[in-house]
């Protein structure tokens, strides 16, 4: 049964932003499924129609088998909904937090005191439990989020950027902690994030999502068996590369050749060997290399190859 | 039922979050009491003039100090309501099944419950500077006064916050109101000593409404059916501007 439907979802902020265009995907219960792309690409804004804080102009959305629009009291109680900035309270303790959020959900008694106390636990806060949430530090924080979204043991779980902002050690412990939850409840996740490595890592499945729309959706495997062989990355002195990728589109063992800027990306069989072929085109064509990379095909390949452009410049670009 | 419970768990957290602010909590004690100590040595001698209907001041100004420093802190409440829509809380509450009137109102009945409290200490002070205020039943009005003028402004607060959603804008409005109705009202001066026009205008204005109803008990010749009917009054804005937050609250949904 698919625990998350969305068919169709658009919604324009303002006149101008288009926030979704159309967007459309499926999540199977009990799987984490990764939305994947760069700042503004509309992981937000979908997952906070999902969450029914925001409508979507058009289309339709199903979360364990309710329509956000027409029955959203009984999305809210199936879900729970981590924001990518914090909503904890920070003028009061982690324990406090908890237990005001089990009571909106209208748990009481000894139930929602035995549920508060293992959140704690798992999440290694029962140390802190009484300490105002304004002394923890940014992971604590946000294991705090995560559990506070759980408190009433939804069906569906949001993660809107779990680990953005965390230093490499607190994300290292988020994940594992996600992980953890994976696997143990029967519980459908939707993690949106804009690290490869975190999709890579928790996702079962991943969408990727560009300008409103899924551009491909499928495992992190599938997604980079289906790239052929390795990725080459060129970086040239020169401020354009379009006349250098002329060069390297007539090589031997090249497939695919995207000029980004000073970079040049291309899609070899075989590195080791593509290289010195590489090199020697674009020396005698009299174009400068400052650098060369070769890797296996990471998600990043799988972002560039369907939208054309390169993961993190898109991300600046959209940030600034 | 659930709309009662989800407003006081709401309202019990703000006011646990306060209670742990012992600036706040020292400013909210003492400025009362500072006011009445001063005014009511300030203007002395001023019921020596007609239309006090008591030779005391103290006697006089104790109800109209509830009143201002109620209807103060009921008009400043919607800055709590900014910091928790700049901090993600509002959100967070907007993605459980709780009630949205519970949020709103949970917020208003915090000022109203901490504009009683303060009310008390005034009623307090005043009777150790040599108040009477027509005795409990007179204090009883005075604090349902404050309770209802503080929840008053409040309502109005929220609402403007959540239309605002801006600090500045807010402390702008916020300032702009109070001294105003503070003056166009008998609190500190006996209304006969009003211009006609001013005491004509003031019967528009809600601090008014509970300055005429907290007074009532305490001074000669008021009735029960004009302090009641200034009570009904209050109560009935309340209840508007509560409806007012409600509705910006809507509003402020939809832009989300």
């Amino acid at each position: 049964m698919d625990a998350i439907v969305v068919d169709g979802l658009e919604k324009t902020y303002g006149k101008a932003v288009r926030a979704l265009d159309g967007i459309r995907f499926s999540v199977v219960e009990g799987e984490v499924f990764g939305l994947l792309g760069p700042n503004g690409a509309g992981k937000s804004t979908t997952v906070r129609i999902l969450a029914t804080l925001t409508r979507a102009d058009a289309g339709q959305a199903i979360v364990a088998g309710h329509d956000v629009r027409t029955e959203p009291a009984a999305v809210r109680r199936a879900i729970g909904y981590v924001p990518q900035a914090s909503g904890v309270d920070r003028e009061a303790t982690g324990r406090e937090n908890l237990l005001l959020q089990g009571r909106l959900q209208g748990m009481r008694g000894s139930d929602l005191d035995g549920r508060v106390a293992e959140l704690l636990d798992v999440f290694g806060l029962a140390g802190k439990a009484n300490d105002l949430v304004k002394t923890y530090s940014g992971g604590m924080k946000r294991r705090l989020d995560v559990a506070t979204g759980l408190v009433h043991r939804p069906h569906v779980l949001f993660l809107d950027e779990p680990t953005t902002g965390l230093d490499p050690e607190a994300r290292a412990a988020m994940w594992e902690e996600l992980e953890r939850l994976a696997a143990g409840e029967r519980l459908t996740i939707l993690l949106t994030t804009h690290y490869l490595e975190e999709a890579d890592r928790l996702a079962g499945r991943v969408a990727i999502v560009s300008r409103g729309q899924i551009v491909v959706e499928g495992t992190p495997e599938e997604l980079k068996h289906a790239l052929r062989g390795d990725a080459v990355t060129v970086e040239l002195h020169d401020a354009d590369s379009t006349r250098a990728a002329e060069v390297a589109r007539g090589l031997e063992g090249v497939h695919e050749v995207t000029p980004d800027g000073r970079r040049l990306h291309l899609r070899v069989d075989r590195g080791a060997q593509a290289v010195p072929l590489i090199l020697g085109a674009l020396d005698a064509a009299g174009a400068l290399v400052q650098a060369v990379t070769v890797s296996r095909p990471s998600l990043d390949d799988v972002y560039l190859h369907h939208t054309g452009r390169d993961f993190r410049a898109d991300d600046e670009e959209r940030t600034a | 039922m659930t709309l009662v419970s989800q407003t006081l768990f709401l309202c019990a957290r703000v006011l646990r979050n306060l209670s742990r602010q012992p600036i706040w909590i020292v400013v909210m004690v003492v400025q009362p009491m500072f006011w009445l100590l001063l005014y009511s040595q300030l203007f002395r001698r001023i019921t020596e003039l007609p239309g006090f209907g008591t030779t005391s001041y103290v006697d006089y100004l104790t109800p109209g100090v509830a009143v201002m420093t109620a209807f103060f802190s009921g008009s400043w409440a919607g800055m709590g309501m900014i910091e928790d829509l700049d901090r993600g809380v509002l959100e967070r509450f907007l993605t459980t099944p709780a009630s949205r009137g519970a949020i709103v109102f949970g917020r208003i009945l915090e000022s109203s419950i901490v504009a009683s409290l303060q009310a008390l200490l005034i009623l307090v002070t005043g009777v150790f500077l040599g108040a009477r205020n027509g005795g409990p039943t007179g204090w009883l009005v005075i604090l349902l006064a404050s309770f209802l003028i503080a929840g008053g402004f409040a309502g109005l607060s929220h609402g403007i916050a959540l239309r605002t959603r801006q600090e500045a804008s807010m402390i702008a409005v916020a300032q702009f109101i109070g001294l105003p109705l503070l003056f166009f009202s008998s609190l500190l001066i006996a209304r006969t000593l009003i211009p006609p026009w001013m005491q004509d205008l003031s019967l528009l204005n809600p601090v008014e409404w509970a300055v005429r109803a907290a007074r009532g008990e305490a001074l000669p010749g008021t009735s029960w059916s004009s302090m009641g009917g200034f009570l009904l009054l209050l109560a009935g804005f309340a209840g508007l501007t509560a409806s007012f937050a409600t509705w910006s609250f809507r509003s402020y949904q939809r832009t989300l």
